[in-house]
């Protein structure tokens, strides 16, 4: 087992653990961080995968920006600590069988399809780097990307308008 | 002068629209002239085509007006046929109906000024009707005039809807003729089937290539229309109830035009009938039997009317006899001579109706000759010449239907001759009955007694006329050879007929002179005996027995009819209404709705407001897609 | 590495984020795990992406097939942020409202 494996099943492990944590924290604050650990080890993947440019934008946009946003909340929100009295645990338990019958209906259609030998190319790579996706971005898809600055645009006058009643 | 053809049965339709909406507005006379005028300028322009029609080298071809029906294959225009026997059929509708136009501005005189153009638009349109089934080149054509005649019987047999039971009686004519054109229609589908078209010359080049079942078929189905239309046995009981009309109605639809429309018909499918000899012989049968029955039952009628209706009836069954022995001719010559002398003895009886102030009862009449001059002697003349004495003209044509029936089977000719005995009897006990001995109605009816206005006589006399001297048209053999002026006229339409039923039997002079005269002679000692009897009678209040009374009653035709047909259908109707209709279908409608109400009470719990049930519900019916699009094996 | 590893991990945590979804009622860990399944499709793009790049790069050394699915990533994550924004907003705005970030509270779609 080479260094590659080692790191995607210690990211994937990590992914996973943190992910439950995220779920069954009681704490909204413990959520949040067991989150920003999951967007970690998930921009590890990217890195892994040679895809550096979203594996900056990940770390800044979610880890950063989204997860500090969301933290920010909590904690104007003054709620850490249990806010949710478990009331109705058979809901939860439904929650949990179909949520696992998903994955198992998932992962039983998609075991025997063809694309299961495929390799993904690891470490190396040239269409990951910035410079080849910026050359892109800003060539081919010039106007989607400032249509998103419109998108931006409406989304910070929409929760303005929204915050502000 | 054939392109005149349009006008004629547009004229009488342009009649019918401007009285028809212009019902309020008109003025009698406005209604009357234009009323009377369409028709008699239809007349006028009938007699220029017959001319021309009879003009040596004459060749008979289709008009067409314009394309009607199109749909794959099937081609069915709308146009005329103008030939010898439409030509022929145009005359009596227009002449006869010209007269009676004439008659009723005179009779009809006491209507509402709306009402009384009402009934001059139906009649316009029947006359239209009338004009479209003779002219149509197709059975379309011919049968969308039919239907038109229908609709037109009924409403004038209903023209006084105000009454309950004539609004029945129009409405049993129009279900009779209903089960009759059903059969027609039936007919149509099975031509176009068959040969792909309707057009009387594609049907009947086409016939004689077609198997013997399926010319019977269609032939029978077309009788059964005729037996509608036409009032014979089993469909025959809506023709004395359409008496409930006007009388001149029933002089112009139920006894001169209308009701001929069958023989027509299958005078017009002569080939057809010729190719299929059970056709023609459940046609004679049926005919014949009809003319029997009908008779039988007018022996014992005491309503003007209704007499003169089976005895409609009965005429029209030697007609049927006529056409099913093969002599066609012998039918169409009867179809003319009865169309005069049955008019006639209709408008008479509407003379004497109108004198009597609305009574129809014959016992309550009786000596009207002193009073009613004109219309007794025309009506003997009627009487005369549907007795068969020569030289009137119901001798002519029923000695020639009836040589024809005994050419083909010595029983028709028997029957046929007992028939014309009964024939002769009802109508002199009929004319006894009214017009001879005393008087025996109320002294205020006798008060009122006088002589129709010269509006009513005109058409009396010229139609006794015509009864007369029509006879002499057709001409037998054995009086004058070759002066048969009817045969050769329509031989163009029967030639193709005698070629495929070759020639019949001839029988000698001898035998035929000695025949007629035995039967003349029979018929005159009937005429004899039934004056003599009914002028000396007196009215009794003794009810009719035995067999007299089962004839009165009309052999309770109308009660079996009643018991077999409407009893059931309504006990069966009754059945699916109370149980079908009631606990079945709205049951089921009802039960659909409380199970929707029910599964809608159940379901609205699904409906928490928790958007987590909503989530959850969304992904058990993923997780249920994925399952059945990825491992549910179809 | 075979694809079907990606595939497998993605599944799980895409279902992680479902299950949180169910169980949990706090609007804000809702959000959350809302996120962390947009995230698990992220990373199976990626992977696609790369799967695809390797077996081009078989034909052709210098070919750029995949870069679309990185741009889409791309693109995902920035409607992903406006999306946080508005509805954090929302979120504030109803606890600002109820006092509760309670998704059981929130049953007006009932009335």
């Amino acid at each position: 087992m080479g260094t590659t494996e080692v790191i995607f099943w210690f990211l994937t492990a990590v992914a996973v653990f943190s992910a439950l944590m995220m779920v069954f924290s009681k704490n909204p604050v413990h959520s949040v961080l067991w989150l920003i650990l999951v967007f970690f080890t998930i921009s590890g993947h990217y890195l892994l995968m040679n895809a550096q440019f979203l594996f900056i934008v990940n770390l800044i946009v979610y880890a950063g920006a989204i997860m500090v946003l969301f933290l920010f909340v909590i904690m104007l929100m003054n709620m850490e600590g249990d806010s949710e009295p478990r009331k109705n645990q058979w809901m939860t338990l439904a929650g949990i069988i179909s949520g696992g019958t998903l994955m198992l209906v998932l992962v039983a259609a998609l075991k025997d399809t063809g694309t299961q030998r495929q390799l993904v190319q690891m470490k190396e790579g040239q269409i990951g780097l910035i410079h080849h996706l910026g050359m892109v971005l800003f060539k081919d898809y010039v106007v989607p990307f400032e249509i998103s600055s419109v998108l931006f645009l409406s989304a910070m006058v929409g929760a303005v308008i929204i915050g502000k009643k | 002068m054939m392109k005149l053809i349009y006008w004629v049965p547009l004229l009488p339709l342009l009649g019918f629209l401007v009285n028809g909406m212009g019902r309020r507005k008109l003025s009698k006379s406005a209604v009357s002239l234009i009323g009377c005028g369409t028709v008699l300028v239809s007349f006028l322009i009938s007699i220029l085509i017959f001319l021309e029609v009879k003009a040596p080298g004459f060749q008979a071809h289709p008009f067409e007006l314009f394309p009607f029906i199109r749909a794959g294959n099937l081609n069915i225009s709308f146009s005329f046929l103008v030939d010898q026997l439409s030509v022929l059929f145009l005359l009596i509708i227009t002449g006869v109906g010209t007269l009676i136009h004439i008659y009723s501005t005179a009779y009809m005189k006491e209507e509402e000024g709306p009402h009384y153009a009402r009934y001059f638009a139906y009649l316009n349109l029947f006359v239209f009707s009338m004009l479209l089934l003779v002219l149509g080149s197709n059975y379309v054509v011919m049968f969308m005039g039919w239907e038109g005649v229908g609709l037109c019987s009924y409403l004038l047999i209903g023209y006084w809807f105000k009454n309950g039971e004539y609004n029945d009686a129009a409405k049993k004519a129009f279900i009779m003729n209903r089960i009759g054109d059903l059969g027609f229609l039936l007919a149509i589908f099975w031509m176009i089937g068959q040969y792909g078209s309707v057009n009387f010359s594609d049907v009947f080049s086409r016939a004689p290539e077609t198997s013997l079942t399926v010319v019977t078929g269609i032939t029978l189905l077309l009788f059964i229309g005729a037996t509608g239309k036409s009032a014979q046995i089993p469909l025959y009981t809506w023709l004395p109830d359409a008496m409930a009309g006007p009388t001149p109605v029933s002089a112009l639809i139920h006894a001169a035009t209308m009701v001929t429309a069958g023989i027509y018909m299958i005078a017009r499918s002569n080939i057809l009938f010729t190719l299929a000899p059970l056709s023609q012989h459940v046609v004679a049968v049926v005919g014949l039997v009809t003319a029997l029955f009908a008779a039988t039952i007018a022996l014992k009628q005491n309503d003007i009317k209704k007499v003169l209706a089976y005895s409609t009836v009965s005429q029209l069954g030697y007609m049927f006899l006529g056409l099913g022995v093969g002599a066609y001719t012998g039918a169409v010559f009867h179809v003319m001579t009865h169309a005069f002398f049955k008019a006639l003895l209709f408008l008479g009886a509407g003379s004497v109706i109108h004198a009597m102030h609305h009574e129809q009862d014959i016992r309550n009449m009786g000596g009207l000759r002193r009073y009613l001059p004109v219309t007794h002697l025309t009506f003997l003349i009627g009487c005369l010449a549907i007795a068969g004495i020569p030289p009137f003209s119901g001798f002519f044509s029923k000695d020639e239907i009836l040589a024809a029936a005994l050419v083909k089977s010595p029983l028709y000719y028997v029957f046929g001759v007992i028939g014309a005995l009964m024939t002769a009897f009802y109508m002199f006990r009929l004319y006894a009955l009214t017009f001879r001995g005393k008087f025996r109605g109320t002294h205020d009816q006798e008060h009122h007694l006088k002589e129709s206005p010269s509006a009513m006589t005109v058409p009396l006399i010229v139609l006794a006329i015509l009864a007369a001297v029509s006879g002499f048209l057709g001409v037998p053999e054995i009086f004058a050879p070759d002066a048969h002026w009817l045969h050769h006229f329509l031989s163009p339409i029967f030639e193709d007929s005698m070629q495929i039923a070759g020639p019949s039997m001839e029988m000698g002079h001898g035998t035929e002179l000695a025949l007629m005269f035995g039967v003349v002679a029979a018929i005159a000692l009937v005429i004899v005996w039934a004056w003599r009897t009914y002028s000396r009678y007196e009215k009794s209040d003794a009810a009719e027995t035995g067999l007299g009374k089962v004839l009165q009653d009309k052999w309770y035709v109308d009660e079996i009819y009643d018991a077999v047909v409407s009893r059931p259908l309504k006990s069966l109707s009754i059945f699916l209404d109370d149980v079908v209709e009631r606990s079945g279908i709205d049951g089921i409608v009802n039960g659909v709705g409380r199970v929707v109400q029910y599964g809608s009470r159940q379901f609205r719990l699904l409906q928490s407001g928790q958007v987590g049930s909503y989530i959850l519900i969304m992904v058990i019916a993923t997780v249920l897609f994925f399952i059945l699009q990825l491992f549910w094996k179809f | 590495m075979p694809v079907n590893y990606y595939i497998f991990l993605s599944a799980a945590l895409f279902c992680i984020g479902i299950m949180g979804v169910l169980t949990r009622r706090n609007a804000i860990v809702i959000f959350m795990c809302v996120e962390l399944m947009l995230n698990a499709v992220n990373l199976l793009l990626v992977a696609f992406s790369k799967m695809h790049h390797l077996r081009a790069l078989a034909t052709d050394a210098q070919t750029t097939v995949g870069t679309d699915a990185q741009l889409f990533v791309f693109f995902i994550m920035v409607v992903a942020a406006a999306e946080v924004s508005v509805g954090l907003a929302i979120i504030v705005m109803m606890y600002r409202n109820i006092h509760s970030v309670d998704v059981n509270f929130l049953n007006r779609l009932k009335h």
